[in-house]
């Protein structure tokens, strides 16, 4: 008996032209709103009238990541292939291996890419390739797998070059915008994370035993933004290499101005226990912040975190907390 | 400004003697660690290397070597908390 499975091919027009409202989530996922859940149904989209001779394109189901790439399709025929990536971006789901060889090679047998398209070729984004395996997926499925430019903006120079990337599409910058853009989640992560620290400073001031006032609440805000936004943004230009130190440099700074906008030295009610206090906590609020940004920077690596991390973390928290104890102690004085 | 990071951290490794020189590694390399010399790749700057793998999973002969793993504080943070490897999940962390 012969089985005959005819399944449906699925194919979803989409346009090169993003709406106010693409735009607008755009916008919102950079601030952090619902960043975890702006995702793109995963399967073969289409456009400008693709035929079985055009370019199959590769990317995640981050919606963010698919509309920097459908935006620069403009006049082009072309297939886009959205792997399930749970909605991450490419780059970190190759990390995890969601944009990976496994699913790319269900994705290309569930859409029936062998029907669609005449060629063997799939162009994929460079920094997929740490989730996937060229040569398996040729010995596979068949197609081979190019590994295209970096950045979206250079497919279609890649495309007409004959899917030949230069150099400089294959190098991953990391530009004062590029860093400004992922500055806001840091912000608002760090923000719900310093709420609770807030709560419990409230409760101790409702109980009478910590007198913490505007000067504590800034001094802790302002180093927030240098470990969140500042550091982050100076990042090539401040001197040294790992970013806790780099993010303490700039905290001491704003420490030092913190306490002699005050006054200190030269008001004698302005002790030097809460001066040193400052120096002590505000140097390390920024550097744990800017630590935490080696996750959104394109060019740290594991070893080199860990090794950081194993001198910071230790002296970040006792720095603090011993900076908590005199400040506690002056206000009881 | 070039970006710099830590030196002396990265675990690549490159065996030569395996290696044919196809050159796969300089493809797919985000950083240009490696360029080609007498037929066969060579490291040319460890310091860049951020342990992506890339090179690792696109390589036919098993030449090269790395432990690979995200250059993310965050992650590695929750790792120890959660006694778990660390991974790039941002479900609700600040990285990626």
């Amino acid at each position: 008996m012969e089985i005959i499975t005819r399944r449906e091919i699925k194919i979803t027009q989409t346009s090169t032209e993003l709406t106010m409202h693409d735009i607008f989530g755009a916008w919102k996922v950079r601030w952090g709103i619902n960043r975890m859940n702006y995702k793109v149904e995963p399967g073969l989209y289409s456009v400008g009238n693709p035929d079985s001779n055009s370019p199959v394109l590769v990317t995640a189901n981050y919606k963010l990541s698919f509309d920097s790439l459908r935006k620069e399709l403009d006049s082009l025929k072309a297939w886009i292939l959205v792997l399930d990536t749970k909605g991450i971006n490419v780059w970190c789901a190759a990390g995890k291996g969601t944009f990976g060889t496994t699913e790319l090679l269900n994705r290309i047998a569930i859409v029936q890419l062998d029907k669609i398209v005449a060629h063997k070729n799939l162009i994929l984004p460079q920094l997929g390739a740490s989730g996937v395996s060229a040569h398996e997926v040729l010995k596979y499925s068949g197609f081979r797998v190019n590994y295209g430019p970096v950045r979206a903006e250079d497919i279609r120079e890649f495309i007409d070059a004959g899917s030949r990337a230069t150099t400089e599409m294959r190098t991953v910058r990391f530009s004062i915008y590029d860093r400004l853009v992922l500055t806001p989640v840091e912000l608002v992560n760090s923000l719900k994370m310093s709420l609770m620290i807030f709560g419990v400073l409230f409760v101790l001031n409702l109980m009478g035993l910590g007198p913490f006032g505007l000067v504590d609440f800034y001094g802790y805000e302002g180093a927030l933004i240098v470990g969140c936004v500042l550091t982050p943004l100076l990042l090539p230009w401040i001197p040294g290499r790992a970013f806790a130190w780099k993010g303490w440099l700039l905290g001491f700074i704003w420490a030092v101005s913190v306490n002699m906008l005050n006054g200190w030295p030269l008001v004698p009610q302005y002790s030097l226990l809460r001066a040193i206090g400052y120096l002590l906590i505000f140097p390390s609020v920024s550097a744990f912040f800017a630590m935490n940004f080696t996750g959104s920077s394109t060019f740290t690596s594991f070893s080199g975190v860990l090794k950081e991390m194993k001198i910071a973390l230790p002296a970040i928290i006792i720095s603090i907390f011993l900076g908590s104890v005199l400040i506690l102690i002056n206000s009881f004085i | 400004m070039k970006h710099r990071y830590l030196k002396n951290v990265s675990t690549l490794k490159l065996e030569s003697a395996k290696c044919t020189g196809c050159g796969k590694c300089i493809e797919v390399c985000p950083h240009n660690v490696f360029v080609l010399c007498n037929g066969k790749s060579v490291i040319a700057d460890q310091d860049r290397c951020i342990e992506c793998g890339a090179c690792v999973k696109n390589c036919l002969f098993y030449a090269l070597e790395v432990k690979p793993g995200v250059g993310c504080a965050s992650a590695i943070i929750k790792g120890w908390l959660t006694g778990t490897e660390p991974s790039c999940d941002c479900s609700d962390g600040s990285c990626c």
